[in-house]
């Protein structure tokens, strides 16, 4: 089974997304913040991962780049999930790494639809 | 809502735009006249249906029908057609249509996405068609649709189903909290008001039909009518793409399957000479 790690501040977020991706067969990971999330890259890369962007302690975008330069960091799919809606903040995401983005709010169906756009369902 | 009430309304629907709705549907019914009676400024379903059958009001008569129509659509919306598209259909038409040019229809085209994904996948791989030029023609019964459609006007809903997210960055521009897809791509397409059970179609002749997930709608002489009707439009060597889940077979004899190639048919070459 493919393995997603969820990174969101806030635990309703989380609780929502993995219903959603537990329902598209991945077991779900979570963490709180971009810190908890890399170190939990370390102790294993998952599949795929769904990044919250404005979160404490480290936010998605720092999370994004330290873990493209961890060893295997290149392999997770990574997908934005943010309320940071601007044209800037995509192309931020997409320079540093990101595989997709989604804009909140979100539901299913664009999960769905994004993470068959990068093959990962 | 009494059954007098929805049987009038069935028959204005079917007689207006060819749709079947069965005793079933009260909930659909309901569910999108209500929006329309508060609209109105009319207190329930019950008086708006008394002022359409009273008043025979043509601009409240279009609004019923406008609303029991289904719009669902998305970008790129299964995959497969746009697939045989690539593969199939565009390497045998950029052969047979060379010197001159590839007309394509959307039929029932509702706000206008899968025009603007055959656009976009066209401008993204120019060799598709190997120079040939390509016209698009969408097309819709609703008024509200083709509105939104020329305006290439899209909620940040509908531009996250079915369109990568390299598409929206390249083709798309922020306005407030909708986006626009870009003047190049609008230009590409032609919006025109046609309703498919209309006697006769003054849209030309096409290459490639798009006609998905609306036969299902209409009964069975209505789908074989527009079938043929279609079919009239339709260029020696055209394609029609059906919903995954529609056929032609034992409704008209004017097609016969692409092999291989789920929801894609051929114009049969008979109907051509019986044309």
């Amino acid at each position: 089974m493919k393995r997603c790690l969820i990174v969101d501040d806030s635990r309703v977020v989380r609780k929502v997304a993995r219903r959603i991706v537990e329902d598209l067969r991945f077991d779900a990971d979570e963490a709180a913040d971009g810190q908890q999330a890399l170190d939990s890259c370390r102790r294993g890369m998952p599949d795929a991962v769904l990044l919250d962007w404005n979160m404490p302690v480290m936010n998605g975008i720092d999370f994004l780049r330290a873990l493209r330069r961890e060893p295997g960091g290149d392999r997770p799919v990574v997908v934005f999930c943010t309320t940071e809606n601007d044209m800037s903040h995509i192309a931020e995401a997409m320079r540093s790494g990101a595989n997709e983005y989604i804009m909140k709010p979100f539901d299913s169906e664009i999960i769905e639809s994004k993470f068959s756009e990068v093959g990962l369902v | 809502m009494n059954s007098q009430d929805f049987e009038f309304v069935a028959q204005l629907l079917r007689k207006r735009a060819g749709i079947v709705l069965t005793g079933d549907k009260m909930y659909l019914l309901e569910s999108r006249l209500a929006p329309l009676a508060r609209k109105e400024g009319l207190p329930s379903i019950d008086d708006l249906i008394h002022v359409v059958r009273s008043r025979r009001e043509e601009r409240l008569i279009a609004q019923v029908v406008d609303v029991m129509t289904t719009n669902e659509t998305y970008f790129f919306r299964d995959k497969t057609p746009f697939l045989n598209l690539r593969e199939a259909i565009f390497p045998q038409l950029a052969q047979a249509r060379r010197g001159s040019r590839i007309r394509i229809w959307c039929a029932a085209c509702s706000t206008g996405q899968e025009a603007y994904s055959i656009a976009m996948m066209l401008d993204q791989d120019t060799s598709l068609t190997g120079g040939v030029p390509v016209e698009i023609v969408g097309t819709d019964i609703s008024d509200r649709c083709l509105e939104r459609a020329r305006q290439g006007l899209f909620t940040q809903f509908e531009v996250q189903r079915g369109l990568p997210i390299q598409m929206l960055m390249h083709y798309f521009t922020q306005q407030d909290d909708h986006w626009r897809i870009s003047e190049r791509m609008r230009q590409m397409v032609t919006f025109k008001k046609q309703n498919l059970i209309d006697a006769q179609y003054g849209l030309g002749q096409f290459d490639i039909v798009f006609c998905r997930n609306v036969l299902t709608y209409f009964d069975g002489p209505t789908k074989g009518d527009v079938l043929g009707r279609i079919a009239g439009t339709m260029n020696s060597g055209g394609f029609l793409i059906l919903g995954a889940t529609e056929t032609t077979s034992g409704i008209s004899q004017a097609f016969e399957p692409a092999q291989d190639r789920r929801g894609l048919y051929k114009l049969a070459e008979r109907s051509v000479q019986a044309a």
